[in-house]
């Protein structure tokens, strides 16, 4: 079956000959008329949209966008932060660049309809260090639209008042976690919290009842302030409504970033029809479908089992490249659709290399606040680099398992998975290759095989 | 401190943006660094008088964050990123380019004074591997060809800095 079309909703505009990212433009395009028509509702009314639309998070957790927002605490009395996280820094990602640098405002806009849908008055966009650019773009934005009256103090003469500043980060993966996130906007070490107590819904920035969503995620908040939630859930598929960008990296002829409809395309189709397939002379081997922490798959597997389509129960069979790009599917067969980012590794990797490549990352990575990831990442790190520059033994897979095994599951943030399950995938899949290492490595290399640590 | 003018005005702007003075510790580190290059022991102490903080507040964000720096690095940061998406495209080859071009290894001043480079995580511009930041610039898809251009770009500028 031919791919489908792409469905371009919140990358409408990214790479327009003549699109520029001031507000002029944006408002040609019919920019800030979704914001007009919104404060001219009730707040609740937008909720209700939002729930009804079936949004998941475009961060990495896939969480229901309405029901994050149907958590917050709005008795407290206390005032309600919207958090945008701009961080994108999971391996593999590269959505929210674009939006930022492109088309900063209509993240602008679906900032100001959160904000008014939920009564926040003060926004903030933590925006990771390594985007100055973009931070520049979207102070420049938010002052474009404050001069129009699309933010601060009584919008478009309403009565309702809200302020966003950027904040930037300095370089620190682990303030993509929304609890971590927080501390740093706080200004301290971005130790992640735990929860309970600690629900952003609940006892978020400042102890205050906060949103923490991702820009994307936001985007699409205008989307379907603009169409219904109604309209919304009929694009893409049952409970993976809307669009998807996947931001395919690595070994394909054409990568890039490609939006469409959730679950209407397959992974196969996505690899070999939109990117073009491996590259000449080359086989795909692996693939990370939802950033680097997803659990790695391995071409020519099988996945059976039973899903549902509908009401009903059937059956599936599917080989990788049948699967469909959604949460729900990538998650069945024991991967996730995370943040979108596609790593394609070829026939020219080495499994064990392309590990320690990780690993390395999760190690400068972890913040050392629980000891299971801060010991067990270095370790990883440790016994992979000895693998790929010292000695190798056969025995390092199932060292490597062990060590990954005693992380996942006893640490306060996600983090301890995001940085375990890449050895444990790898090893479950690729483990042949981790026992023929010690001599994969005496033979000579082939040609075009490039140091990945 | 001896800053910028402006630097001063944008300090005391910014900390207005937060209802709590702590949460301008990143803010005025970044504007510290921007402008004099690096954090030194006694920005930080100032830093943390500005805010009514304990110097230790300030110095365990410093100590934390990657991209703060507490020494003088050269006249350009060069950043090759590391992370999977870049070395499966030749990540490393740049890396090692750059430092052949400046004569100098990873975190060091060049010996010509001219740039300080780093191997960095991840930069989120995995679709166009591998890519390398010179200060606040992105370039794409630096292979050792462009490694080369974008260094002699960098030390054409140096020359006509000088004469």
């Amino acid at each position: 079956m031919p791919a489908p079309e792409q469905r371009r909703i919140i990358f409408k505009h990214i790479d327009e000959p003549g699109y520029t990212p001031d507000i002029d433009c944006y408002v040609r395009n019919g920019g800030y008329e979704v914001l007009k028509k919104s404060v001219q509702r009730k707040p609740e009314e937008i909720v209700d949209e939002v729930k009804k639309s079936g949004l998941r998070g475009r961060g990495g957790a896939g969480f229901p966008c309405g029901v994050k927002w149907s958590l917050l605490d709005r008795k407290s009395g206390k005032p309600i932060y919207l958090v945008v996280n701009a961080d994108e820094s999971e391996p593999g990602t590269f959505k929210d660049r674009y939006i930022i640098h492109q088309d900063p405002h209509q993240l602008i806009e679906g900032i100001m309809i959160t904000c008014f849908a939920n009564n926040v008055k003060q926004a903030y966009i933590y925006i990771r260090g390594e985007f100055p650019e973009g931070a520049r773009i979207l102070e420049r934005a938010i002052a474009e639209a404050r001069a129009r009256n699309f933010a601060g103090p009584n919008i478009l003469g309403t009565g309702y008042s809200c302020e966003i500043y950027v904040h930037r980060g300095a370089g620190a993966y682990i303030c993509g976690e929304e609890t971590g996130l927080i501390e740093s906007l706080e200004g301290k070490r971005p130790y992640p919290r735990i929860k309970p107590p600690y629900f952003p819904a609940v006892l978020g920035l400042y102890m205050c009842p906060t949103i923490v969503n991702n820009v994307e995620t936001l985007c699409h908040v205008k989307y379907i302030a603009d169409v219904g939630g109604q309209a919304f859930s009929q694009i893409g598929t049952p409970n993976n409504t809307g669009t998807r960008i996947f931001c395919v990296s690595g070994h394909v002829k054409r990568p890039g970033y490609y939006e469409f409809e959730t679950g209407k395309i397959t992974l196969g189709q996505l690899l070999n029809e939109v990117c073009g397939g491996p590259l000449p002379g080359r086989k795909f081997k692996a693939v990370i479908p939802g950033g680097s922490s997803a659990k790695v798959l391995k071409f020519g597997e099988r996945f059976k089992g039973k899903r549902k389509a509908g009401a009903e129960m059937v059956d599936y069979d599917w080989a990788l490249e049948d699967v469909p790009m959604d949460f729900d599917s990538l998650a069945m067969i024991g991967s996730m659709g995370g943040s979108g980012g596609v790593i394609v590794m070829d026939d020219s990797v080495n499994m064990v290399d392309a590990l320690a490549n990780i690993n390395a990352f999760y190690a400068h990575e972890s913040c050392g606040q629980c000891t299971p990831c801060r010991e067990g990442s270095l370790w990883m790190k440790k016994i992979s680099n000895r693998m790929v520059h010292g000695d190798a033994r056969t025995e390092d897979g199932a060292l490597l398992k062990s060590v990954a095994d005693q992380i996942a599951g006893r640490t306060i943030c996600a983090f301890g998975e995001a940085c375990s399950w890449p050895t444990q995938s790898f090893i479950q899949k690729f483990g042949d290759e981790f026992k023929a290492y010690p001599d994969a490595k005496k033979q000579p290399k082939r040609d075009g095989t490039l140091e990945l640590v | 401190m001896d800053l910028k003018p402006e630097t001063f005005a944008r300090i005391e702007e910014v900390i207005t943006h937060y209802p709590t003075k702590r949460s301008a510790v990143l803010p005025l580190l970044h504007l510290i660094q921007e402008d004099a290059g690096y954090i030194s022991d006694s920005a930080m102490e100032w830093v943390a008088q500005k805010l009514e903080l304990q110097p230790i507040n300030v110095y365990e964000v410093v100590t934390f964050y990657p991209m703060f720096r507490r020494k003088p690095i050269g006249r350009r940061h060069i950043k090759v990123c590391r992370t999977l998406s870049c070395a499966l495209m030749g990540g490393y080859r740049t890396c090692e380019e750059f430092k052949k071009e400046f004569n100098t290894g990873l975190n060091q001043i060049s010996p010509d004074g001219e740039v300080t480079i780093e191997f960095v995580e991840c930069l989120a511009s995995c679709g166009t591997a591998p890519v390398v930041m010179v200060d606040d610039v992105l370039h794409e898809k630096v292979d050792c060809a462009k490694a080369r251009e974008i260094a002699a770009q960098i030390k054409r500028k140096a020359e006509g800095q000088k004469g």
